[in-house]
């Protein structure tokens, strides 16, 4: 019975981070949009979107991989999102987290991309190999400073389970990872850049380039799947960036205000900047960041 | 009916793929479209109301028109506020704009373009060309009449017509998705042959299967 309980947490929990996730969405496209001098879409139209996608008649499929590349995708999302405990204290959205689970939600972070990458690859369009090439070099780059910091807090820490991370920030806000240890929030924030795929890193979904990297491809369910996974892959990472540097949430209204000021950072510099060339990319993230990733570690572990 | 009877009936359904040779013909489908009957009233309103919602045209200009859809992704025209937006894949778009006329070159590639579209699917031919052939109508190398090759849903008139009536012709196209009256791609299926003959017609160097799914 205790399990049954959990697994209706955990389903109130997803769909929450789903809509929530998805508005998001919707919300920066607006700000994207003002920037642009428009009014741009509104907040909704991600759901309308997902509805009208799935909602489509008939549907290509080019083999088994196909198929399992978007639920291999929304997988990985769904993974991220579930072994992190989103609000600090409360029963409903601990979700399944236990010890050690931070090196579990590194893992499933990759584990999308990774899947994607398969199923891409068999819809046979020339750009999709082209996206998933930039997609997984830009991820082994902007990995390097975001484990830097992630072994930095651990070290700091001394833990590996986020509610424990979470638990020791609380009290102060100079408690928080951002003030303990400024320079592991510095190399996750820029590899966060690259995680959201942003300007300059949106190398992968890049619509002028390459007509849309990857699921170019994807048709009907396919993509409202892949669509849906943004909406709670995007807040499951945001929420973990939460609880790592900025401590946490103890109710739903925290939990949106801070996740989305950490979003904003994405958004802002999103706006302001072109895109990158792949190689620029990479080597943006291999040198500063890491740079700042390795001090943040000598910095725990000798200051 | 035995069984030797629908085979080969089954047998003459099947397209031909005649355009491609021959070892290569089996790595094509060779099924035609087929139609698709709408699901159940209220589930079918609330669909059409967000396909007509949420419109995404492909990024494929065709004629001199395809140069008014950059205004409208801009600021200036701003078309993403009513949830219309351009897509670059086929795949993923379900309207496609007719952006002028169109050269026996380029039919090959809208129909293509228009085949590998899932539905359903709408189509827009903007600007006097695509309607009876424009300024260009007794041209050697350009078709005059876009709806003998593929259905149509909406015409915009005017030579270069201006970026406000083509935001007119997408508030047309909303209206009628929403009645149910857009079915260009159960009319493609049902009226299949007629529309591959007149293709075939004009595309000379048909070097490709006879149905792009
Ligand atoms: S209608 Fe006029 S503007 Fe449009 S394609 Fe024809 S000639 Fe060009």
């Amino acid at each position: 019975m205790d399990i049954m309980i959990k697994i209706l947490y955990a389903v109130i929990s997803v769909i929450v981070a789903t809509v929530y996730g998805l508005t998001l969405g919707g919300v920066v496209q607006k700000i994207y949009a003002r920037v642009h001098g428009r009014f741009g879409p509104p907040v909704w139209q991600p759901f309308i979107d997902i509805i009208k996608t799935h909602g489509k008649r008939v549907s290509i499929s080019h083999g088994i991989m196909f198929y399992l590349g978007p639920v291999f995708r929304f997988a990985g999302g769904l993974g991220t999102y579930l072994f992190i405990p989103v609000i600090y204290g409360s029963v409903v959205f601990a979700n399944f987290s236990m010890a050690g689970d931070l090196l579990l939600v590194m893992y499933f972070i990759f584990f999308g991309q990774l899947g994607m990458a398969l199923g891409a690859g068999e819809g046979g369009h020339p750009y999709s190999p082209l996206g998933i090439a930039r997609g997984l070099s830009q991820m082994s780059t902007f990995e390097l400073p975001f484990s830097l910091a992630v072994i930095a807090v651990a070290i700091q820490y001394d833990s590996l389970n986020i509610t424990t991370i979470v638990a020791a920030q609380q009290g102060s806000i100079l408690n928080w990872t951002l003030f303990t240890n400024p320079f592991a929030v510095i190399a996750a924030m820029i590899s966060l850049l690259g995680m959201n795929m942003h300007s300059p890193f949106s190398l992968v979904l890049a619509p002028q380039e390459i007509p849309i990297g990857p699921p170019v491809e994807m048709n009907s369910s396919f993509l409202a799947i892949l669509q849906t996974n943004r909406g709670l892959f995007t807040a499951a990472k945001l929420v973990l960036f939460m609880n790592l540097f900025f401590g946490g949430a103890t109710n739903l209204l925290i939990m949106i205000v801070k996740t989305f000021f950490i979003y904003l950072v994405s958004v802002i510099v999103g706006a302001a900047f072109p895109r990158f060339r792949p190689e620029q990319s990479f080597r943006f993230f291999l040198k500063w960041p890491t740079i700042i990733g390795i001090i943040s570690i000598i910095f725990i572990v000798y200051f | 009916m035995d069984k030797k009877n629908i085979k080969k009936i089954e047998k003459e359904m099947k397209l031909a793929n005649e355009g491609l040779p021959e070892k290569e013909r089996s790595l094509f489908s060779d099924v035609r479209p087929t139609s698709v009957t709408p699901l159940n009233k209220y589930l079918e309103k609330f669909l059409n109301w967000a396909r007509a919602e949420s419109l995404w045209f492909l990024g494929f200009g065709t004629g001199c028109g395809a140069i008014e859809l950059r205004p409208l992704m801009t600021s200036r025209y701003d078309v993403f506020r009513y949830g219309i937006a351009p897509r670059p894949t086929p795949r993923q778009s379900s309207v496609f704009i007719i952006g002028g006329y169109a050269s026996m070159k380029t039919v090959k590639r809208i129909v293509r373009s228009y085949e590998q579209m899932q539905g359903p699917k709408f189509v827009i031919a903007l600007g006097s060309c695509t309607i009876n052939g424009g300024m260009y109508y007794d041209s050697y190398n350009t078709i005059n009449r876009i709806d003998h090759y593929i259905p149509v849903d909406v015409y915009i008139a005017g030579c270069m017509p201006r970026p406000e009536s083509l935001i007119a012709g997408f508030n047309k196209l909303k209206e009628k998705i929403k009645a149910g009256e857009c079915d260009g791609m159960n009319k493609y299926a049902e009226n299949f042959d007629w529309y591959k003959k007149n293709q075939k017609r004009v595309i000379k160097d048909w070097n490709m299967p006879d149905f792009n799914w």
